[in-house]
């Protein structure tokens, strides 16, 4: 086992995902602790251009392989597997995405490693990694010691700021074989569906009123628009609403949604989850309203109260007007 | 095709969940248990298949305090089999949870495995792709409506942005369910009781697989209630008045 540490690199149409750049900037700090290097597993097919901007690294393994090009777990389960054995890091950082999720897991059962999810903090103490996960849906955080030998870690997208990592450079280039096995997979990948445009675009909205389960029914929907109206906003969801049907999915916030940063983001009924926080926090002014007090949004929100929403909105719309 | 959906069962998130006096795990006596959520879609999912081209829907669950009543929900939704697995322990890992359920899996006749994408706990990694890798079989994460088209099984898988990348199989394959086409079903009282009288849960005990963690939880912790929020008091009409002013301030209307 060396000290290095191991950055997994995700990617979409060939840009590299802003959580890479996040990882590489956690992952600077780590190997500083450990006092290793810094690499990047860069699984593609003609990513090699991508290496320019991985100067946060020392290191930089590129396999290509033209089944590697499109995320397809299959493939890249094997050719990641292979290449953790070879080079046998200290701790491997892989995002805890979609494409992560696809990773991490399968990682850790053939190689045999450790694996700590949902991680929103990594550090090391005492010579000993430390990560912080956030479970049961952001009401329990727990930390994890990794106890000897090699661990994987599965971060959140948005724990750690991009900017840390991302920087120009020319790091060592080492390019290793893609494995047989790469060519076995029955799994095929076959191209990506573009979601359906002709909605409002929430992103560019400065003003945006969001429901989550606990409008309870479509019946309450029309309330909630008429709020967003009064304020000149748009209305956006948390998953299960766009699950239900009663908004589409260009109306979704978070994770497998849109990432939004508006002015004003009055979360109603929303509890919270991290995945829906993923997608909405930075917004400047958050003011949620929740009637469970331990719901997880207060602790991002500026402002909240356990007023009922259903009570909330129409004095809300009433002095808008 | 006949379909398995290994489901779990989770700490319901509307109770106060309270950290036990080692301070490293919940405290799971004051715990109640529920069906995860993206199980029930998964559940659902297999269902719409089931009615859709035939075959049958298997669920498997490891034992807790409330899987009989998760398991005959559903059968009574319309699951041909539901087996309840015993002999792992409550506090096992994901890794120990998906081997046990590997070895009852693996005994089964399947062509596709349906299971939740993720669950509440799952510290240490997502049972579907955990699943996937002790049978030794492909699987994609984070899907919604499956496809089924003579012996090929299409899937779209999500990413951030509403983007999604579509992909094919041939079974066995698993697939973690984000969200069924339908919202789940749900399975009448009455119609439970039913099921209760007439069918069985299948009891399978396996020798508790205690993958080792490689992991120690060092402190478990609720993070501070409404840490960052300035709560506003008062009635509703006062709240409204507050958020109105707040409103109007940052667009500039004050």
């Amino acid at each position: 086992m060396s000290q290095d540490v191991l950055v997994v690199a995700e990617h979409l149409k060939g840009e590299l995902a802003d959580v890479t750049f996040e990882l590489l900037g956690k992952g600077r700090e780590l190997a500083e602790a450990t006092g290793g290097a810094l690499e990047v597993a860069l699984l593609g097919s003609g990513m090699r251009a991508a290496v320019a901007s991985l100067g946060a690294a020392d290191r930089v393994v590129v396999v290509d392989h033209p089944l590697l090009g499109d995320f397809n777990p299959e493939p890249w389960v094997a050719a990641l597997s292979e290449l953790v054995a070879k080079k046998a890091p200290r701790l491997v950082l892989v995002a805890n995405t979609s494409m992560g999720m696809d990773l991490a897991a399968a990682l850790s059962v053939r190689q045999d490693l450790p694996l700590v999810a949902y991680a929103v903090d990594v550090a090391v103490e005492d010579g000993k990694v430390v990560a912080t996960s956030q479970l049961y849906g952001g009401k329990i955080y727990a930390e994890s010691v990794l106890e000897g030998g090699s661990g994987i870690v599965g971060v959140l997208a948005g724990s750690f700021p991009a900017d840390a990592g991302r920087k120009d450079g020319a790091p060592q280039v080492e390019e290793m074989e893609a494995p047989a096995a790469v060519g076995d997979a029955k799994l095929r990948f076959a191209g990506l569906v573009e979601p359906e445009g002709g909605d409002v675009d929430i992103t560019q909205q400065e003003v945006l009123v969001a429901v989550g389960r606990g409008i309870q029914s479509q019946e309450h929907m029309p309330m909630i628009e008429e709020l967003a109206k009064a304020l000149g906003g748009a209305v956006c969801a948390s998953r299960p609403i766009v699950d239900s049907k009663w908004l589409p999915k260009t109306r979704q916030v978070g994770k497998s949604g849109l990432k939004v940063k508006p002015k004003v983001y009055l979360a109603l009924g929303i509890s919270g989850a991290p995945e829906h926080m993923e997608g909405m926090k930075d917004a400047e002014l958050i003011i949620a309203v929740n009637t469970d007090e331990t719901a997880p949004i207060f602790e991002h929100a500026h402002y909240g109260t356990t007023e009922d929403l259903f009570d909330v909105v129409p004095a809300l719309t009433a002095k808008l007007k | 095709m006949n379909i398995v959906v290994p489901i779990k069962l989770v700490p319901d998130l509307i109770e106060e969940l309270e950290i036990d006096a080692g301070g490293t795990d919940l405290d799971r006596d004051s715990l109640s248990y529920k069906i995860n959520e993206f199980d029930d879609h998964a559940i659902e999912e297999a269902l719409q298949l089931k009615q859709a081209h035939g075959g049958s829907v298997t669920v498997l669950a490891l034992e807790r305090d409330e899987t009989d009543k998760v398991l005959y929900t559903a059968l009574a939704k319309g699951a041909d089999r539901a087996i309840k697995i015993t002999g792992v322990a409550e506090d096992a890992s994901s890794h120990a949870a998906a081997k046990a359920m590997s070895r009852v899996v693996g005994g089964l006749d399947y062509d596709l495995v349906l299971t939740g994408v993720q669950a509440a706990d799952d510290r240490d990694g997502q049972m579907g792709v955990l699943l996937a890798s002790y049978l030794g079989i492909p699987h994609v994460s984070v899907v919604s409506e499956v496809e089924l088209s003579g012996d090929t099984v299409a899937v779209n898988k999500e990413y951030a942005g509403g983007v999604m990348a579509r992909f094919e199989a041939t079974p066995r394959i698993v697939l973690g369910v984000q969200a069924a086409r339908q919202t789940p079903r749900y399975a009448p009282v009455s119609r439970v009781r039913q099921v209760m009288k007439e069918a069985d849960i299948e009891e399978v005990e396996v020798e508790d697989p205690a993958v080792p963690a490689g992991w120690t939880v060092r402190r478990m912790y609720a993070p501070v209630k409404g840490a960052g929020a300035k709560m506003l008091d008062g009635s509703a009409e006062d709240v409204a008045g507050k958020i109105a002013e707040l409103l109007n301030e940052k667009r500039g209307r004050a």
